[in-house]
């Protein structure tokens, strides 16, 4: 059997959720939608009563403080939870930092890692811990636990929740290398396994992110 | 000359190597490999466009061959 004879599959992992609906652009961009209308609506509901508090009795003043900082943090902190999706090799909460893992694996983990990808993504991941990877739907930033994805010279980034289904023992670079791979062979299957636990404008991620992080993400959005 | 990998706990093992011709390299390969997808794994080959193409039989012509644990959502 060749190469080009096989029949082009989807990813098994998304055809087991079955209850799930398909990822298409159309549903992608009606979950965007969403998501900028909650964040609306957060602002909205704190900011609302904040102003009448003042207009009504200036002296509440600190109750409508109150309220602006929840108008403030709530969607921050839900901001902070897609950027934490986002962990690259070698980073504080990398697999390459856990007790009792080994240097040689690591090592040999990200040469085959590097065999994937092309110059400039190779420089990227030895830069940053993240692997970079232009698809259909927009480029794509790997880490070990979730992906971020945004389109060239837009602001908006969405922050998948993804990984390997069972890490025992994996370096860090195997567990990015097993996301590219996922991605490559489906990226729509990629999509509807992982979780899109934020979607929002890039600078409400980017300002939860590492440095490192950040110049990937400046990169992918550039690119 | 083909070659399947695995990805595991040691980076990654080197499962068979066969090359064009070589029956009894083929045979252990195919083995080797369906041994490894009937324990879940899931085999791709990458493709020179940057894309990778899922596989469920040995493709006898590809240089490489990786075999990979299931993903899942966080």
């Amino acid at each position: 059997m060749t190469v080009p004879e096989v029949a082009v599959l989807g990813l098994e992992e998304a055809a087991r959720l079955d209850w799930r609906e398909d990822t298409s652009e159309r549903a992608l961009r009606r979950d965007r939608r969403l998501w900028t209308a909650w964040t609306t609506w957060m602002v909205l509901i704190f900011c609302a009563p904040a102003a009448l508090l003042v207009a009504i009795e200036p002296l509440t003043f600190p109750a409508a403080a109150i309220c602006l900082v929840h108008a403030w943090a709530i969607p921050s902190i839900q901001a902070r939870r897609g950027a934490r999706q986002l962990v690259p090799i070698g980073s504080a909460r990398s697999a390459a930092r856990r007790a009792g893992g080994s240097a040689a694996a690591e090592r040999v983990a990200l040469g085959l890692l590097g065999d994937l990808l092309g110059d400039r993504e190779r420089e990227l991941v030895a830069e940053t811990g993240l692997a970079l990877q232009r698809g259909e739907l927009g480029n794509w930033l790997i880490g070990e636990q979730g992906a971020l994805l945004m389109r060239p010279g837009r602001g908006r980034v969405d922050c998948w929740c993804v990984r390997v289904g069972d890490t025992e023992g994996l370096p860090a670079g195997d567990r990015v290398a097993h996301l590219l791979l996922a991605l490559r062979e489906d990226e729509l299957g990629f999509a509807k396994v992982a979780n899109l636990g934020f979607s929002g404008a890039g600078w409400r991620v980017r300002r939860h992110l590492e440095p490192g992080a950040r110049a990937a993400l400046a990169a992918a959005r550039a690119d | 000359m083909g070659r399947l990998i695995r990805l595991d706990r040691s980076g990654h093992t080197t499962l068979a190597e066969w090359t064009a011709g070589d029956d009894r390299g083929s045979q252990s390969a195919v083995a080797a490999f369906t041994g490894e997808l009937e324990r879940g794994m899931v085999a791709s080959v990458s493709r020179a466009d940057g894309t990778a193409e899922i596989v469920r039989e040995l493709p006898l012509d590809a240089e490489m061959v990786i075999l990979r644990r299931p993903i899942a959502g966080g």
